[in-house]
């Protein structure tokens, strides 16, 4: 990792400093004004724009902008040793990658046709009742304690239970998988053998699930995909595995961190706890106003010619890194940006991204947010940060509170 | 609305006017927000496209909630008219 700190942001930001995964905000807001195509050369070299305009319009422009490649380096390392094994099962998943989210059209269209209807607001709805009875026993389990890490022992422990649920995986396995998946996402960003142990495990416990699926059909998620069909033909079953690991990658710690990062700031802002409980018709728009205060997501994109935007010459290969959570604090298009206002009346943000790759499990992320902060206000209605020095943020393309103590009377 | 002449008198001060709202569906994308928060307004398939419901009326007492339902779209896909019934 880079440890040369940053003398100049506009020319040589790093995602990964301290300081930008601690605070942000105050980088963004000098990027924007000063030098709203942002450049460095850390981590392979990236553009990087912070005004919601720029975002919108590169987003749209998906034949100069490229998703073959959505991530950075230091993230992308470990899904190409996922790669390769898979590739060892079967070879056709070299060819597949994850789809949609690393595809352009046309492959991009199929897929996520694929993936939308069981994403859908109707969809998702349905596992509203189990969210909610899973965020309940969590608080209940630490209630009583008055303090817990709001990131370890709630945020984190919600969706991988969600999707394990979705995917259709017996309930037991729940806790064991939800370990996995921290292994992978969590506590592996800073060991790697054991972000590669758990890699193993949830890819090899996937290939068994979709197997044991085929013999004993059922209504879920896996089973979903081992019956569509694309064009009248079924969906490879190298897809079918690309698939649901996609959905474990883009739908875990961004969500977490979003649940992570909605507590965080109930907990400093006793005003709005109270404010949601004497009017929880305001939760909807308080969701949207948290993501996007809050944005985790910075995704990227790969110039696909030489060309220019905006006056910045760009090559080929070069990446960029699409910074929606900086395009939702611009002054520009929201009013007070950095004020929480959970009834905020104009709010098209784009913590999910815009454009055609618009976030497939939006709802569910919504669903799941919502829940979350109900269930902790409906037994935690009052609460602080024990320390908020000692708060710590992942960085990177997945913003959100990693270790965060919090405490109650 | 046009096709009814007599209805109501013609184009003057009195006149009522008719708030219609539209999706583009070329610019939907699916966010939903229309949908989540005015349900009464419109409606979405299973990939998440939007459509408005009832041919577009908006009866007068959501006229507010359109305005935000188009404040609120992040593909700009939602537009108003309003013409004289
Ligand atoms: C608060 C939580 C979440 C946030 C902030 C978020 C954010 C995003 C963003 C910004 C994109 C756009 C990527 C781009 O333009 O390159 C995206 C795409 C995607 N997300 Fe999410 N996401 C969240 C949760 C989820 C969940 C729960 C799932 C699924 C279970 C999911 C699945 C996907 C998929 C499949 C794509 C790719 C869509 C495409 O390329 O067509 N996400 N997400
Ligand atoms: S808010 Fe806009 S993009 Fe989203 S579903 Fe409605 S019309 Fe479509």
């Amino acid at each position: 990792m880079a440890i040369k700190p940053v003398t100049d942001w506009k020319t040589d930001y790093d995602i990964f400093a301290k300081e930008y995964k601690k605070n942000p905000f105050p980088i963004w807001d000098e990027l924007r004004e000063e030098c709203p195509i942002a450049q460095t050369e850390r981590w392979d070299g990236s553009f990087m724009p912070t005004r919601y305009e720029d975002l919108v319009n590169i987003a749209r422009d998906v034949k100069r902008f490229s998703s073959r490649d959505v991530l950075v380096a230091q993230y992308g390392e470990p899904s190409e040793e996922m790669e390769l094994e898979m590739e060892e099962r079967n070879e056709e998943f070299a060819n597949v990658g994850a789809p949609p989210i690393t595809s352009d059209p046309p492959v991009h269209t199929w897929a996520r046709r694929l993936l939308l209807p069981p994403f859908s607001i109707k969809s998702v709805a349905r596992f509203e009742p189990e969210t909610r009875e899973l965020c309940r026993s969590l608080v209940s389990g630490f209630v009583d304690k008055g303090r817990a890490d709001g990131a370890v022992d709630y945020a984190q422990q919600i969706p991988p239970r969600v999707i394990a649920s979705m995917l259709g995986f017996p309930k037991e396995m729940s806790g064991t998988f939800t370990e996995w998946v921290r292994g992978f996402l969590e506590l592996g960003l800073t060991d790697p053998d054991l972000r590669q142990e758990s890699a193993r495990s949830i890819f090899e416990y996937l290939y068994a699930q979709i197997e044991e699926h085929k013999e004993n059909p059922r209504d879920d998620l896996i089973g979903y995909l081992l019956t569509a069909e694309v064009d009248g033909e079924p969906v490879p079953e190298a897809h079918v595995l690309g698939t649901c690991f996609l959905v474990l990658l883009a739908g875990i710690d961004t969500t977490w961190s979003s649940i992570g990062s909605a507590i965080w700031h109930l907990a400093q802002n006793p005003q709005d706890c109270k404010r949601l409980i004497e009017e929880p018709e305001l939760m909807p728009s308080a969701v949207e106003e948290l993501l996007r205060a809050y944005s985790p997501v910075t995704m990227a994109r790969v110039v696909t010619e030489d060309t220019e935007y905006a006056g910045c010459p760009m090559s080929e290969g070069d990446k960029v890194l699409m910074n929606f959570p900086a395009a939702n604090r611009d002054p520009r298009k929201f009013t007070d940006p950095d004020k929480v206002i959970l009834d905020r009346e104009e709010n098209p943000h784009i913590a999910f991204g815009v454009g055609i790759h618009r976030c497939a499990g939006s709802n569910l992320a919504r669903m799941e947010m919502k829940v979350a902060i109900e269930e902790w206000l409906a037994q935690i209605p009052e609460c602080r940060l024990e320390d908020p020095e000692a708060v710590t943020w992942s960085g990177g393309q997945v913003r959100g509170p990693r270790l965060m103590q919090i405490v109650w009377p | 609305m046009v096709g009814r002449p007599g209805a109501r008198p013609a184009l003057d001060a009195d006149s009522v006017a008719v708030m219609r709202v539209r999706v583009d569906a070329e610019k939907c994308q699916g966010h939903n927000r229309c949908f989540a928060r005015s349900p009464e307004l419109f409606d979405v398939d299973e990939l998440g496209n939007a459509h408005e419901l009832n041919d577009g009326v908006v009866p007068p007492e959501l006229e507010d909630e359109a305005r935000i339902a188009v404040k609120n779209c992040p593909e700009i896909a939602i537009s108003i008219s309003e013409e004289a019934d």
